[in-house]
Order: C-alpha cells, then sequence, then structure tokens
C-alpha cells in the first residue's frame, strides 16, 4: 500500500522542516492519505481503540505512580488512600483497573475479528505474529499489575502463576527463586512486579509502533479478504473516513467503559483482593482474572504439572503459527461454509473454558475441561484439515463489486457483513 | 430532514454538525483534563494534616530559639533577649530592602515572641542560627549559608540575596504561653 | 453435511456448559442459603446515602462493634466531608477529642497519648493482629474499612451477567446483613459446637467466633419529635444500619462517582450521537463527489 507520498508541504516552513526531519509527511501519508479500504464494518474499528486504551491505561497508570507506594507493608493502604484521599484519585483508580479488562475486551474483539477473516494469511504474517507478541506482554503486564494492590489475590496469584515455572526441569526451582527475590513472594516480587508492570507498556507501546508499521506497509484486509486491485475505486482516504468511523466506535466502547467505571467498578474484580494479603491464609478460591481463565482453565485440565503449563503456553503460542497452520487460500470465513463453522465452535469452545477456568478443581469441571482443550487445540487441526478439501463460495471480483452487491439489496454479500458483525458481541 | 439535505441548506446542516461536533469533542477533552491536574492538588490526607498545631512556649528560655514544623515547614519560634528586641527596634525602617516594624512583626504584649517561617526567601534553605552556637549572621538574628543572606532579630532581610523578610506564619496566643499556629 | 454436524456439536456443547452452569446453584445451596436482597438507598445509578442511616450505623459501630473491630483507613475528618455521614466539623472535633491517640516520640523520648483530632484516623482497638487473636480466642476480628466490598457471595450464573444490566453490586452489605441477622440454633444433626463456636445460618460452614453481637433495643436512637425513635431499635434495623455505614466507609466517594457518573453518560451518549450523523455524512459520498453507494 504504500504508494507514492501525496504530500505537498504548503508554507515555507512545513518546507524548511520537511527537507530536515519529514515527520509531517509521515503523520499525513500514514493517518490522512493513507488508503482503506471501503469497506470495513465496526469490527475494524477495534484497532484505534486498543490505541486508545493503551494511552489511557499509561496515563492513568503513570499518574497512579505519583500517589502509589510500592512496598509489602504499605502498598495496599497506599491504594486506599488513592481511593480516598487523592483528587479524584477513585476515578483514575477505577480507570486503570476497568481499563486493563476493557482493554483485554478489545484485543479479544480484535483477535477474533483477524481469526473469522483471515488476517494472518500472506502478506500479513508478520502483522500478525507482532499482535501475538503485543498479547503476550499485554498478559505479563495486566499479571503483574494486579500483584501491585498487595490483596490476597494479587498475593496468591502471584504465588500460583510464578510457581508454574517450578514445573521446568532442573532449572525451574532456581528461575522461581530469582523470580520472588527470595523464598516467597514477598517484597522484593512486589518491588520487581511494579518495576516491569512500568516498563512493559512502553515496550507494548514499541511493537505497536512495528504493528501499525507492517499494517501500513501490507495495507488492511477487509471482510472478503479480497485485495484492493484499484485504489481509486476500492478504497478511501484514512481521514476524514476512517478516523471519523474509528471515533465513533471509540465513543460507543467508552460508554461501556464508563458503565463499569461509574455503575460497576468492582464487577470486573475480586472481593478477596479488598482483603491485605495474608501469607499465612489462601482463599477458598484462587481465580485469576477474567481474561486469563481460559487459559488458566487449559492449565488444570492437564494432571500432570510440566504438561499443564506447556499447553497453556502452546495455547497462546499456537496462535502464531495460525499463517502456515491454516492451508485456505480464501482469507475470509465469509466465504468458507465448514471454516465459519469450526471458527463459531471455537469461540463457545474458548467462552466454556473461561467459565470452567472460574470454577473449582473438582467434577464435573475437570472431565468438561478436558473435552473443551481438546477441541480448542483440535481447532487448528481441523483448519488445517478443512483447507486441503474445503470449497469456497464465490469471491466478489474486487472490494468496489462488493459494496455495490451489498448496496443493490445483494443479499448474500449483506447477510454476509451482518454475521460478521456478530463477532463484536460474542468475542 | 430529506429534503434539507439536497440544497444549499445542506452544507450549512453539514457545517452545523461538524461545529457540533468537534465543539463537543474539545469540551470532552477539556473534561478529561481536569482530574488528571487536579489530582496533582494537595490530597485530603495532607489537607487535614496541616491543621493548626498547638505549642507550649514555657520550655523555651529567653535566648533560646526552636524550630517546628508545620505543613511540612519549618518554623522558628524565638524567645528574644532585651539586647535583641532594642536592636530590632532600633532600625530605620526606611533603610529596609522589605520596610516592615518590629510591631507588625509580633503581637503586641508579646514582644519577646518572635514567630517566622523558616526557609530563606531566596530559595528556600534553612538558615543558621537557631540552635546554640550556629552562627547568627551579622545582625544577631540568621545567616543563610547556601548564598549568604542575613537576617536581622526581628527576621527580616539585611543583606544578601534574598528579598523579603522571613513571613510571619499565621499565630494567635492561646494563653500566655501557649500559641496555636495555622 | 456440515450443518449437522455443526447443530451436533453445538447441541453437545449446550448440553455440557449447561451442566456446569447449574452445578454451583446446587453446590451454593449447601454452603447455605443465599443472602436476601435488600433495598438499598445506595444503589442503582441515582443511589445517594441516607444521611440518619449512616449516622445512626455510625452509632452502632462506635458502641458495639468498634470495641473489636478496627477502621484503621477512616479519619474522623471524613466523618464530615460530603457524601458521608455529614456531621458538622465541629461534632466530628468533639467527637476526635474523646479518643486518646498513640503519638509521639516527645523530647524525652516516650510515646504519649493525646486527645484525637479530626485528621487522625480510628484508633484500632488492639495494638496488632497477634494481641487480637490472643484476647479473641485465637479467632481475628477483621477491619471495617473496606469489608463491605471484601465480602461477597457466589451469584452464579446467569445472575451474574444480569448484575451487569441492573447494577446489583450490594453482594456486601447484603451478606452483613444476613450475618447479623443470622443467628440461629444449629438444626438437629448439625455437629456439637465446640466453645468459642457459634451457628450462622449465613456464614460459610455455619461455624462463626463472634458470639451475637448485638440484641434488639441495645443501641439507643435518637428520638423524633414524638419522642420516639423514627426507626425500630431491632437487629435488623442495626444490620441494615450499620451495613450501610459500613458501605460508605468502604466507598466514600460512591455518590460523587454516580453523580459523575451520570454525567458522563450523558455526554458521551450525546456525542456518540454526534459522531454518529457526521460519520454518515462524510461517508454518504466519495471523495471524488460520487455517492457512496
Amino acid at each position: 500500500m504504500s504508494g507514492h507520498s501525496s504530500y505537498i508541504p504548503k508554507t515555507g516552513i512545513e518546507r524548511w522542516l520537511d527537507a530536515r526531519l519529514p515527520i509531517i509527511r509521515l503523520a499525513h501519508d500514514s493517518a490522512v492519505s493513507y488508503p482503506v479500504p471501503r469497506n470495513l464494518n465496526y469490527l475494524w474499528t477495534f484497532g484505534g481503540i486498543l490505541v486508545f486504551m493503551l494511552v489511557a491505561q499509561i496515563i492513568t497508570g503513570v499518574i497512579l505512580v505519583m500517589h502509589y507506594t510500592p512496598h509489602a507493608t504499605m502498598a495496599f493502604n497506599s491504594v486506599e488512600h488513592i481511593m480516598r484521599d487523592v483528587n479524584y484519585g477513585w476515578l483514575l483508580r477505577y480507570l486503570h483497573s476497568n481499563g486493563a479488562s476493557m482493554f483485554f475486551v478489545a484485543v479479544y474483539v480484535h483477535i477474533f475479528r483477524g481469526l473469522y477473516y483471515g488476517s494472518y494469511k500472506a502478506p500479513r504474517e508478520v502483522l500478525w505474529i507482532l499482535g501475538v507478541v503485543i498479547f503476550l506482554l499485554m498478559m505479563a503486564t495486566a499479571f503483574m499489575g494486579y500483584v501491585l494492590p498487595w490483596g490476597q489475590m494479587s498475593f496468591w496469584g502471584a504465588t500460583v502463576i510464578t510457581n508454574l515455572f517450578s514445573a521446568l526441569p532442573v532449572v525451574g526451582e532456581t528461575i522461581v527463586t530469582y523470580l520472588w527475590g527470595g523464598y516467597s513472594v514477598d517484597n522484593p516480587t512486589l518491588n520487581r512486579f511494579f518495576s516491569l508492570h512500568y516498563l512493559l507498556p512502553f515496550m507494548i507501546f514499541g511493537v505497536v509502533v512495528l504493528h501499525i508499521w507492517a499494517l501500513h506497509v501490507v495495507g488492511q484486509n477487509n471482510p472478503t479478504g479480497v485485495e484492493v486491485k484499484n485504489v481509486q475505486k476500492d478504497t478511501v482516504p484514512f481521514t476524514p473516513y476512517a478516523t471519523v468511523k474509528d471515533i465513533f466506535g471509540m465513543v460507543v466502547f467508552m460508554i461501556v467503559f464508563s458503565w463499569f467505571v461509574f455503575y460497576q467498578p468492582n464487577f470486573m474484580g475480586h472481593a478477596d483482593n479488598y482483603i491485605q494479603a495474608n501469607p499465612a491464609s489462601t482463599p477458598a478460591h484462587i481465580v485469576p482474572e477474567w481474561y486469563f481463565l481460559p487459559f488458566y482453565a487449559i492449565l488444570r485440565a492437564i494432571p500432570d504439572k510440566l504438561g499443564g503449563v506447556l499447553a497453556m503456553g502452546g495455547a497462546i503460542v499456537v496462535l502464531a503459527f495460525l499463517p502456515w497452520i491454516d492451508t485456505s487460500k480464501v482469507k475470509s470465513m465469509t466465504y468458507r461454509p465448514i471454516a465459519r463453522q469450526l471458527f463459531w465452535m471455537f469461540v463457545l469452545v474458548c467462552i466454556g473454558l473461561g467459565y470452567l477456568g472460574a470454577m473449582p478443581a473438582d467434577e464435573p469441571y475437570v472431565t468438561i475441561s478436558r473435552i473443551l482443550t481438546v477441541l480448542y487445540f483440535g481447532f487448528f487441526v481441523a483448519l488445517f484439515i478443512v483447507g486441503l478439501f474445503e470449497r469456497p463460495k464465490a469471491l466478489p471480483t474486487s472490494i468496489a463489486d462488493a459494496v455495490l452487491a451489498s448496496a443493490n439489496g445483494g443479499s448474500a454479500a449483506r447477510v454476509a457483513t451482518a454475521t460478521a458483525a456478530e463477532p463484536n458481541v460474542k468475542g | 430532514m430529506a429534503h434539507a439535505t439536497d440544497t444549499s441548506t445542506g452544507t450549512t446542516r453539514r457545517d452545523f454538525l461538524m461545529l457540533a461536533t468537534g465543539a463537543a469533542g474539545a469540551v470532552g477533552l477539556g473534561a478529561v483534563v481536569v482530574p488528571l491536574i487536579s489530582q496533582l492538588a494537595p490530597d485530603a490526607q495532607t489537607v487535614a494534616a496541616g491543621a493548626p498545631v498547638d505549642l507550649d512556649l514555657a520550655p523555651i528560655a529567653e535566648g533560646q530559639a526552636i524550630k517546628i514544623f508545620w505543613r511540612g515547614k519549618p518554623i522558628f519560634v524565638r524567645h528574644r533577649t532585651k539586647k535583641e528586641i532594642d536592636e530590632a527596634l532600633a532600625v530605620d525602617v526606611a533603610t529596609l530592602r522589605d520596610p516592615q516594624t518590629d510591631q507588625q512583626r509580633t503581637k503586641a504584649g508579646h514582644e519577646p515572641i518572635l514567630v517566622v517561617f523558616g526557609n530563606c526567601t531566596h530559595l528556600g534553605c534553612i538558615p543558621l542560627g537557631t540552635a546554640p552556637g550556629e552562627p547568627k549572621g551579622e545582625y544577631d538574628g540568621w545567616f543563610c549559608p547556601c548564598h549568604g543572606s542575613h537576617y536581622d532579630s526581628s527576621g527580616r532581610i539585611r543583606k544578601g540575596p534574598a528579598p523579603l523578610n522571613l513571613p510571619v506564619p499565621p499565630y494567635a496566643f492561646t494563653a500566655d504561653t501557649k500559641i496555636r499556629i495555622g | 453435511m456440515s450443518r449437522t454436524s455443526f447443530r451436533l456439536a453445538l447441541t453437545g456443547l449446550a448440553a455440557g456448559l449447561s451442566l456446569a452452569f447449574f452445578q454451583p446453584a446446587a453446590q451454593a445451596a449447601e454452603g447455605g442459603p443465599k443472602p436476601p436482597a435488600l433495598s438499598w438507598s445506595f444503589s442503582g445509578p441515582f443511589g445517594k446515602f441516607d444521611r440518619a442511616q449512616l449516622q445512626r450505623g455510625f452509632k452502632v459501630y462506635k458502641e458495639v462493634c468498634a470495641s473489636c473491630h478496627g477502621a484503621n483507613l477512616v479519619a474522623f475528618r471524613n466523618l464530615s466531608q460530603p457524601g458521608g455521614p455529614e456531621f458538622t466539623p465541629g461534632q466530628v472535633a468533639a467527637l476526635a477529642a474523646t479518643y486518646q491517640i498513640k503519638d509521639g516520640p516527645n523530647e524525652q523520648g516516650e510515646m504519649f497519648d493525646r486527645p484525637g483530632r479530626p485528621a487522625d484516623r480510628f484508633p484500632s482497638p488492639f495494638p496488632n493482629e497477634q494481641a487480637a487473636r490472643a484476647a479473641q480466642g485465637g479467632a481475628y476480628p477483621p477491619d471495617f474499612s473496606v469489608l463491605a466490598k471484601a465480602r461477597t457471595y457466589v451469584r452464579g450464573f446467569p445472575m451474574f451477567v444480569v448484575d451487569i444490566f441492573t447494577q446489583y453490586q450490594e453482594q456486601g452489605p447484603d451478606y452483613i446483613h444476613a450475618l447479623l441477622t443470622g443467628y440461629k440454633e444449629p438444626p438437629a444433626g448439625f455437629p456439637a459446637l465446640l466453645p468459642g463456636q457459634n451457628f450462622n445460618e449465613y456464614m460459610p460452614g455455619h461455624l462463626i467466633a463472634m458470639p451475637k453481637p448485638i440484641s434488639d433495643g441495645q443501641v439507643e436512637y435518637p428520638k423524633g419529635p414524638d419522642g420516639k425513635s423514627p426507626v425500630p431499635e431491632t437487629v435488623d434495623q442495626y444490620a441494615r444500619d450499620v451495613a450501610a455505614f459500613m458501605v460508605w466507609m468502604a466507598e466514600p466517594h460512591l455518590e460523587q462517582r454516580k453523580r459523575l457518573g451520570l454525567q458522563v453518560m450523558a455526554f458521551l451518549v450525546i456525542f456518540a450521537g454526534l459522531l454518529y450523523y457526521t460519520k454518515k455524512k462524510v461517508w454518504s459520498r466519495m471523495p471524488d463527489g460520487s455517492p457512496a453507494h
């Protein structure tokens, strides 16, 4: 998509700057004249929403640090100090804690959208893998952030998750001791998690820049999965078309976000985290934050310690190999009758695993978890096999044709966009 | 609505819509800034901790001075000698950089007691002269070692870079030998 | 054929999941009855505390609970801040002065007691957890500061989804009220209680170290103009009042939060509406001026 630049410096200052640091040209080419497929649906606004969430988390986070004390004996009370005494501290803290959840809501929609429309396929493999890297960094950041209030769930979550590394043969115990900086989760652990929780968002920001760079090299995928053929007919300039649409999507997302922040601020959290960390007593049910639950369920489904850890890691890493696992040449599942059904089953499996992750490790949950874990990985195997024999539906010849067909009441295309909008709800 | 969009009125409506949306966006951004900035102000705990402090003057003997803290700032309380008071009164106020009489800086009937903020008005160091043995400067008051400001026995600036006298904090006598600062 | 297999898979999955979903309800039933959901003045998007209720709740806390339970995050000054019980600053200063606060060290290097000031936090009834346990036969009376947010019960599916929309979040006060009113004789067949154990209908596992803390008429409420308290002086009412007070202690900015929330929501909805029409306008024509469709 990287065509020639359409930026024309107007004033003398702009010309002077452009010859030295063409930063306005860069901004113009990537946020104004950058061509966007004209048939994108609202699922494509989640990229912008994620950038917004990242910036919002960094801003509220930097401010919270101004009032927070990273010490095992003071962290819990300093968070309560923020909630009680700091001007608008309650707002900033609830924005940050609910913001983490909303960040994951948006990222899951974004991932499932990529999955459905085959956004991982050539030439977008690197773009997709960078996305998986961002997802992993997000998980690490969120996990360490949840430790900082030093409540019961913080402490025991940290204990359980760091203990995962002890499953590694030979070096496991040493790694865990080094993670803790002691012989149990304690003040040194809190301090290093605080340090890393501050660092990682900026690393995420860096990878996001790469992610957007890669995107602007290959161009956006679109609901038909048919690449842009004629820039004039198939695309619109980013500004104002995509900007106004993205901002609209963002504001609608903010309404949902605000609902939680102002009316249900503790819905996504766990009551036990309002009890200060107590190394002498473990809460009855250790449950990670909701966004980790599917992976937590996979971890517990495997009766072997190392096996569980590997399965959980594999459940994420397998995503990075999707470009080569999916054998079909057709991107959008709108035109893949069998893969589409597999996709929706996969969505249900993930929701099911999420539910099971919150349940106690008893029967019948363990057995169902095992079945769903097999189905989770089965999806990727099935995707490999189905691509070899599936007969796709007829693809539109171009993006412009697809738009015209849907505008003229071409019911096929309209139905396709309607189903395409659904991950919005389910993801 | 339907036929308002076609002819020239369409442009007006469009412009108005853009304007309203832009204005709403600006209002929203402005509102977001409020909590981000106001969190920088002292929090409720800090404000409450700045409540008035009571001090018993009885243990401070003539010629002695003590340093106490109010709102995190040092405050000098000096029980002045006759000589120091006379020196402070003898000064020709018109010659001072920051003209103030000694009467303006003490409470009537309690002239021996001088209460001033303990940060140099130059750049905020704590001048010497409170503890016994510390240099009191050329005017029997305080001497700031950072940049060489001299204060007299009424806490007024006499020499050096500082522009103003050591300010007198709000305080009142609650009894003969008791003051409340704040 | 693929469609049939899809339906089959869906049915199987649904069956499996519904099995999972209905199980926790059965389990919770074993743990004890769910606390009844009461009507609270502070629930919902327009919720506000009932000042009189918070003041009564504080009286119950001060006269009954505070002998064992601290509230070390709450300062006296909080009692007069907007959105709380809203005692006058004078009342708060007088109240604070009735407490002895440990301060120091003084110039002699000794800790000393002085009358409390509004900026002080509530002194804890025990110097530390070990002292509390020693005095309470091994049990630790939890601090009340955030307890209303730290206590909950399992809502289960589908209620936890419904709660997002109904804004139900009063599990804490509902549980606290239920616990205070839930002291009963153990049912037949319940293992004999050991010393220091009490039966409570709503406590998980039914065994609680705290004996029934309050009984009817124990706390005298302020009288109305007719010489009688406007609310009954019963355990049920005490429990409601102290639970409401605990919610305020745990979430002192609740009123401000909900009020600001309404303003933010109203703004965002209007802004989203404007953006929607702006977006439609922009997308109605292609860059070359041709109609979009």
